[in-house]
């Protein structure tokens, strides 16, 4: 097989023959109901009698620990930030990923590297660079981009966990308060991710609309794409 | 292949594998340009506080692949270079590395990575104003390092890679590797030759020749703790240690 299954190069040093599970992505802003979904996918593919793995950005055994202690100390710059990230997403492809994928599990990933790509392109980074770092991350069998303007994700936050510091983008200051500056870093995140939504070939779904909505078309859209080769039903 | 910069202060670079010499000549040079009234510093390879647990706890459990380790190894180069490295270039200061990019280049190379995707890893990272390479036989290096030591590290020892089960062996033909990935880069990065097989002192006169041509008619940040101009009589505190102090007045 040719490198059509990586974004670049992929792991030079080892060969993947066959890869028979899925890997599904949801990826979209901040309070926009990723987890939400994911564990309502979880149940009901599982349900299906699917064996189904789920990952997330910061889940990594190897970088957790030293990336949690990094973002409490806010020291970390914009370069060093992205590549603490992409070596946690490295990590988790190689061995949490690929792996699952490899005994035929359905792997649901809470965003992917877009997220990081995003997250590094408004604070300054150079877009090429920063894309051509996941060069060797695996190309999703679909990825869902959930998304809400800055007004719902508001409307969201409030009602949950509230504002928080990286949320917020108060590392790049876009105001001196955490409400004004989430506004502008939330909408810059929106527009990057819009951009990729192309880029990438992303299944856009809206959001917006109740949980119960959402999930029915994502099942919908499940069930027409690559579900059909697994024979499921229901 | 990396930009050139144009901030005030200058950049050296020393790299070459393990027990190649090159920390023992960047040591002398440090000791040299601070005596010379410059304003230096200094910026070591895999030293970042940041990255340090995430590192340890990676050759701990041995579970680094060849490319998170690389990630990791640049982690730890964009935190220096970010609040250390750069802000001193800017400042006026003679940034001296031991090990830089090339590091990467040659190292990540050599356990299974792509060329292309390291460098552009480093990409923000601009050619230093001088870069030496201390080139050295395999042999003598491996001798250098097994003597100074007890055992090699897994990593250090390029066990990951599987070439074989004897740490020894694996070593030398992991630095072969690298070796190769360094000869490679000579002319892709313009690296100033060092035969690292010559005796100490004829090395560090061909670094300080280099070293001068490369800061001839350039105006640094001044070194304000040693800049005054020696005068015998004035007593500063390095003075009252007394081999320093004898030295001094051999000097005069």
């Amino acid at each position: 097989m040719t490198n059509d299954i990586f974004y670049g190069s992929g792991f030079p040093y080892y060969q993947i023959k066959e890869l028979p599970g899925k890997l599904i992505v949801l990826e979209g802003s901040d309070g926009v109901g990723r987890s939400t979904q994911i564990a309502l996918l979880r149940e009901w593919l599982e349900n299906q009698g699917m064996a189904v793995s789920d990952t997330g950005l910061r889940r990594s055994a190897l970088t957790q620990p030293g990336l949690g202690a990094a973002k409490q100390g806010h020291t970390l710059s914009r370069t060093t930030m992205s590549l603490f990230y992409a070596a946690d997403f490295a990590d988790r492809l190689e061995n949490q990923i690929i792996p699952a994928l490899k005994a035929g599990f359905l792997v649901l990933s809470d965003r992917y590297f877009f997220s990081i790509i995003a997250r590094d392109v408004v604070r300054g980074a150079d877009p090429n660079w920063a894309r051509k770092i996941y060069g060797f991350a695996l190309k999703p069998d679909i990825v869902f981009y959930l998304r809400a303007d800055v007004q719902s994700l508001v409307a969201r936050l409030v009602q949950g966990r509230g504002f928080d510091y990286w949320e917020s983008g108060m590392d790049i200051r876009c105001a001196d308060n955490l409400y004004d500056s989430f506004m502008v870093y939330q909408s810059r995140l929106i527009k990057q991710f819009d951009e990729m939504a192309e880029e990438f070939n992303f299944t856009t779904i809206d959001a917006t609309c109740a949980p119960q909505v959402v999930f029915g078309e994502l099942q919908k859209i499940l069930r027409q794409t690559i579900l059909t080769h697994l024979s499921t039903t229901g | 292949m990396l930009k050139p910069h144009d901030y005030k202060g200058k950049l050296i670079v020393v790299e070459g594998i393990d027990g190649s010499g090159k920390s023992t000549q960047i040591d002398l040079l440090y000791k040299w340009l601070n005596s010379q009234g410059k304003s230096v510093f200094f910026s070591e390879w895999n030293s970042s506080p940041l990255v340090k647990s995430t590192s340890k706890l990676g050759k701990k459990e041995k579970a680094f692949t060849p490319t998170t380790f690389s990630l990791i190894q640049a982690t730890d180069f964009a935190d220096r270079w970010e609040n250390h490295m750069l802000p001193m270039l800017k400042a006026g200061v003679i940034v001296l590395a031991d090990r830089y990019a090339y590091t990467a280049f040659a190292r990540d190379v050599a356990r299974g990575v792509d060329p292309h995707w390291v460098r552009n890893l480093y990409s923000f990272a601009p050619q230093p104003d001088l870069t030496f390479y201390f080139q050295v036989p395999v042999g003598v290096a491996t001798d250098r390092i097994l003597s100074g030591r007890a055992s090699l590290k897994y990593y250090e020892a390029g066990m990951d890679l599987g070439l074989s089960d004897n740490r020894v062996t694996s070593f030398r033909l992991f630095q072969q590797r690298i070796i190769n990935e360094y000869d490679k880069m000579i002319e892709e990065f313009s690296f100033s030759i060092i035969n690292g097989v010559k005796p100490v002192q004829k090395q560090q006169r061909e670094v300080r020749q280099e070293v001068k041509k490369t800061l001839q008619g350039w105006q640094g940040l001044p070194n304000s703790l040693v800049s005054t101009p020696r005068k015998p009589s004035v007593k500063r505190p390095r003075a009252s240690r007394k081999p320093e102090k004898k030295t001094e007045v051999t000097l005069q």
